[in-house]
């Protein structure tokens, strides 16, 4: 039998020397992606530290900086239906409950969200090469059947895309992300902490062995006048999104202070631009700008064949995402696109 | 006199409450005492041999029994006779562990045994494989040149290849007024029941087998078993009461049977074998096929010419056939018609009988196709059906045993609203969505197999019924009870109708829509039968009322025989069974179709689907906003029961026309969506109202008790219905299902 050791940790510190101190151990939070890596036989820890009775993990609290501190074990669903998320930072809210199943999200961390790993059916087939998986055996998904794969940010070892939803409002939101490790405690912005593929597809993101996620921080700017989530998917719930989009929006009458657009669904991590951020600050909001701006999110974006269709896609579902951000009154159940 | 009617009252399902408590046992849930588990091996390579297996690694796990596989599995008969099953096509029926020969990707090639499941799968993953691999063939469209007709063999008689040509088709189709030539595809779809495959068997001593399997036929799996392993028929005994939906993928006992019955003879032991959902995508399929089109018209929309060629998928060893291009011409009069339906052998498992298998595939193309006619004649797309309506069968020019499909139309788009529906596409709209309307024709068989059925009354004057049919969550035991009940005047909680078991009275598996007309004609006829012994008992009582009374002069109401001119007289039937000397009053009786009738008729089921969809104009998402289908299958012995099973077909179409595919990999030959996540199928966010109409047909021809069926007809219309709105919603004629908003921007 395939035997495992199992220990609680009840602080952070002993969380980490205990990952430190046994090779081929995990953390384990809700296990909702953990324990199904695990049935694949595509990961197999021999002891796991759960990580669920750690008091400072599963808090949730305003910070004085105006911000929110997002307790890493706090689960998506108390996440998303906290009154201060709902309030100050609907986008978040919107996003978390557009993902997985209600189960699921009752079980499922905020910690293990960001470090979910992608859903492409090779990674998920150990019978099968995945540069990811089994670095240097090879990538079939671009040859393959590659719908669900990235149009930005790939690279010749891997197509794959990063499938959370939640992440996607936490990256137009600008959190950061509180990690504990061996080395001490820091801080990372969330546009550096998932990765680009390159050439080590195996990683996901840039945490670095034995790191903790202790918590994950909002800033005080939570965008609750002009946002909206929009996913793309195949089905109205319980499916990965094809295409997803956050948008916030600052306002001045109807000139853009401030916009920011990540999208879901179409690479390794989730994706903002710089360029057309800054290009929509000042333009007046409508169709126009956000079709604009779409071009130059989209302006590096290649398909694979089966995944053509994204780009035009996307374009489009940035463009309706801005007019849904200029009324998130027009927002449907599901993160589906308004009426 | 109150005749109790229990026959079209909506009664809710009489085993609801154990399914819904958890009561009910299915085939992995049974205790039994030292039960040993089997974790099916399953092939990673799709074509090749097997060169070697080194299972000591495997053997060495405390807990592990034995490692089954080609080379140290049990002698066995490997005659194809023996070895086949009542539902098996032409061709060689697949042999698990039969020899080194890999012929598909997750064909089973070694079976685990150990003490328990956990051990057993682990064990599996301890197993060192050598295979040599060989090039394979997986994709339907690059292996067109392999196409050719079916071979013929037992399955032909319930699946017939199409009719032959009538007129000069081509000739026909060149000078037509009005053509449209168009090409049809689906993908390959799974059953994916939620109950995984499984079986428990209990080993008896003395060659002796006890099985409780998941299947839809205890017989079918029975008799495989039996001829097999060797074993006498009736030492092996198959249970299946409670069955968690099979849709098709249950006709044929698939191989965790096998592999279950041969570990439990090799080790004489109780063994339970359960798939994993993997591996539920390992044997039987709709297949993925193609749909050449090709209708004419006159001016007016009279057709004047069909041609169907239909291509799917079949394996390299059994010749599956769905009959496609067999249905145009049961709908539709045509002077010329040209009708084929070829099979590309390939190196997948055999595809099999899926919920409408062929209907559903075959309307899909013709009833699109017979759209686009209306679209380009400018004729109302149920105008043009009406006009090609058609009372008989223009395809065997025989007329039907009945034919309520022109009520299913107009009393369908009545309750639609589909006079206002606007022609042109995009020309409907609602805020950013496209809103589209589309209509399609289903039809479908009206099977009856024969079925035999024990039917006593006992002592306490209840009614028993014995029949080996299961019921697969349709609702089998509530109708069969209602139609005994009413036979002889009892309430419900009088009758015990008992199944589930290969060890009562014949019947056949349970497809086809066919179990409700088989088994519950048998019932009539024993009835029949029961109620002549009880008058001739009743008569034989001293000083009897009912000495002279012939069998049309007496009724059964609330437990009791009376005189129908004189109900003041009248015996209980426990008295009846008390002057027996408290012994039941038996008989066993066949209900069988009456051929030489129904040799001059046409029998089918029919219904019309109205659609509504809403496009998003900028980003192709569908949603189904609303559905109406109507229904034509004679009598409905339980509106409710009947009810679920057309709106949970019509949630399959609305899966088959925008959700479910599972995605083949050509350059690997294995299917990599073989799991629930990817594989999708609608969630409660994808259906909205849908409405269910049972036409009335009465039909006195087709059996004894007036019904066809209503498995499967609920599902046959939808998808052309769904892709008809999408084009009228979108100007966009999609001909690929499932259809995604990839094809809509
Ligand atoms: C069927 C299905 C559908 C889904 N659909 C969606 C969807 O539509 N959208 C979406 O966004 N998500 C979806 N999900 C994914 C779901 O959101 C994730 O599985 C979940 O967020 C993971 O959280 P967890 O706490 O269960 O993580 P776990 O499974 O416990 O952990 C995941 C990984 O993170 C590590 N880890 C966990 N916590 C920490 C920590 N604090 N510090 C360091 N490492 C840690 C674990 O060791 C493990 O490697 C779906 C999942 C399933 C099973």
């Amino acid at each position: 039998m395939n035997n495992f050791e199992y220990q609680q940790a009840t602080t952070s510190v002993e969380a980490i020397n205990l990952i430190e101190n046994h090779d081929g151990s995990r953390f384990l939070a809700g296990g909702t992606n953990l324990i199904d890596l695990w049935k694949y036989n595509i990961t197999n820890p021999t002891e796991l530290i759960d990580i669920n009775r750690i008091a400072e993990l599963s808090e949730i609290r305003e910070l004085e900086n105006g911000g929110l501190r997002l307790g890493a074990g706090f689960k998506n669903a108390d996440t998303a239906y906290h009154p201060v998320v709902e309030q100050k930072y609907p986008l978040l809210s919107k996003a978390i409950l557009a993902g997985a199943s209600a189960q699921i999200r009752n079980m499922a961390s905020n910690g293990g969200n960001l470090l979910q790993r992608t859903r492409c059916y090779y990674f998920y087939d150990p019978e099968v090469p995945c540069n990811k998986r089994v670095p240097g055996s090879g990538c079939p998904a671009k040859e393959g059947y590659n719908r669900i794969h990235a149009i930005l940010g790939a690279s010749e070892h891997c197509i794959a895309v990063f499938p959370s939803d939640m992440c996607v409002a936490l990256t137009a939101l600008d959190a950061v992300v509180n990690v504990a490790g061996p080395e001490g405690n820091r801080s990372i912005n969330f546009a550096d902490f998932h990765r680009l593929p390159d050439d080590r597809p195996d990683l996901d993101n840039n945490l670095k062995p034995h790191e903790l996620i202790v918590s994950i921080d909002l800033p005080e700017k939570g965008f609750a006048a002009n946002y909206s989530y929009l996913k793309l998917r195949d089905r109205h719930s319980y499916a990965f999104a094809l295409v997803s989009v956050a948008t916030a929006l600052e306002l001045d009458g109807d000139t853009i202070k401030e916009a920011r657009i990540a999208l879901g669904g179409v690479a390794h991590k989730p994706w903002r631009s710089a360029e057309a951020e800054d290009f929509l600050r000042g333009k007046i909001a409508n169709a126009e700008s956000f079709a604009l701006a779409a071009d130059i999110i989209l302006s590096g974006a290649t398909g694979y064949g089966h995944n053509d269709f994204k780009i035009k896609l996307a374009k489009r579902a940035i463009v309706r995402n801005g007019l849904m951000a200029l009324n998130p009154e027009s927002q449907l159940p599901g993160a589906q696109p308004s009426a | 006199m109150d005749l109790n009617k229990t026959v079209g009252q909506p009664i809710s399902r009489l085993e609801g409450k154990l399914k819904v408590t958890g009561v009910a046992k299915y085939a992995a849930e049974y205790e039994v005492d030292d039960l040993l588990h089997g974790y099916v091996v399953s092939s990673p390579i799709t074509k090749g041999k097997i060169l070697n297996i080194d299972i000591s690694k495997a053997l060495r796990i405390p807990g592990v029994k034995d490692v089954l596989s080609h080379e140290n599995r049990t002698k066995l008969a490997w005659f194809d006779l023996q070895y086949t099953d009542m539902d098996a096509p032409p061709g060689t029926v697949f042999k698990p562990l039969y020899d080194e020969n890999i012929l598909y990707n997750g064909q089973p090639i070694a079976l685990v045994v150990a003490e328990d499941f956990e051990t057993a799968r682990y064990a599996s993953t301890q197993i060192i494989f050598e295979f040599q691999q060989e090039t394979f063939e997986t994709n339907l469209r690059n292996n067109l040149d392999k196409a050719r007709p079916a071979k013929k063999g037992f399955a032909t008689a319930l699946k017939p290849p199409p009719p032959p040509p009538t007129g000069d088709f081509e000739n026909a189709f060149e000078n037509a007024a009005c053509k449209v030539e168009a090409e049809f595809q689906h993908g390959t779809e799974h059953h994916n029941p939620i109950e995984l495959f499984a079986t428990t068997t209990v080993y008896e001593g003395k060659g002796k087998l006890t099985i409780y399997d998941k299947t839809q036929g205890t017989i079918n799996n029975q008799l495989y078993v039996a001829n097999i392993f060797g074993l006498h028929y009736k030492d092996v005994r198959v249970l299946a009461p409670f069955v968690g939906g099979a849709f098709g993928s249950g006709l044929r006992p698939q191989y965790q049977l096998f592999l279950c019955v041969m570990a439990a003879l090799h080790l004489k032991r109780n063994v339970r074998v359960v798939l994993d959902r993997k591996q539920m995508f390992s044997f039987s399929h709709r297949p993925p096929a193609i749909q050449k089109m090709r209708f004419g018209s006159d001016i007016n929309g009279k057709i004047t010419a069909l041609g169907h060629s239909a291509f799917a998928e079949t394996s390299n060893f059994e010749d599956y056939t769905e009959p496609t291009a067999n249905w145009s011409h049961k709908l539709y009069p045509s002077p010329n018609t040209l009708f084929e339906h070829n099979l590309v052998p390939l190196d997948v498992y055999t595809p099999m009988d899926m919920r409408a298998p062929g209907g559903s595939t075959a309307l899909h193309a013709i009833e699109c196709t017979m759209d686009e006619l209306a679209h380009q004649l400018k004729i109302d797309p149920l105008e043009l059906r009406l006009i090609n309506y058609s009372e008989m069968d223009p395809s065997s020019k025989k007329p039907y045993t009945s034919k309520a499909l022109r009520a299913c139309y107009l009393e369908a788009a009545e309750k639609f609203g589909w006079s206002n529906r606007n022609p042109e596409p995009r020309a409907m709209k609602r805020g950013n969505k496209l809103v589209g309307f589309g209509m399609a024709t289903g039809i479908w068989d009206a099977f009856q197999f024969p079925a035999r059925v024990e039917a006593m009354i006992t002592k306490d004057g209840r009614m028993v019924l014995n029949n080996a049919t299961t019921d697969i969550g349709t609702g089998t035991l509530t109708v069969m009870t209602q139609i005994a009940a009413d036979e002889l005047g009892l309430s419900l909680e009088e009758v015990d109708f008992q199944y589930g078991d290969s060890k009562k009275p014949f019947s056949m598996f349970q497809g086809g829509s066919a179990i409700t007309s088989s088994t519950g004609v048998a019932i009539v006829v024993a009835a029949k039968a029961l109620r002549k012994k009880l008058l001739r008992k009743a008569a034989e009582m001293d000083a009897s009322p009912f000495k002279k009374a012939k069998e049309d002069e007496v009724i059964f109401s609330a437990g009791k025989m009376h005189l129908k001119d004189q109900p003041e007289v009248f015996i209980s039937l426990k008295e009846i069974i008390a002057s027996n000397k408290g012994k039941a009053i038996k008989t066993t009786n066949l209900g069988k179709p009456h051929m030489l009738k129904l040799r001059k008729y046409s029998l089918a089921t029919h219904s019309a689907s109205f659609v509504e969809v809403e496009v998003d104009q900028d980003l192709g998402t569908v949603t189904v906003t609303r559905a109406v289908t109507a229904v034509a299958a004679g009598k409905i012995i339980n509106p409710k029961t009947a009810k679920s099973q057309i709106s949970g077909s019509m949630v399959w179409g609305i899966s088959k026309a925008l959700h479910e595919e599972t995605i083949m990999d050509d350059h690997l030959g294995k299917y990599i969506n073989a799991n629930l996540g990817e594989y999708h199928i609608p969630v409660h966010a994808d259906i909205n109202q849908l409405d269910v109409i049972f036409a009335d047909e009465k039909d006195d021809l087709i059996n004894e008790i007036g019904t066809k069926g209503v498995g499967e007809i609920g599902l046959v219309g939808m998808p052309a219905a769904i892709s008809n709105a999408i084009f009228n919603a979108t100007g966009k004629r999609i001909y690929k299902l499932p259809i995604h908003f990839d094809e809509l921007i």
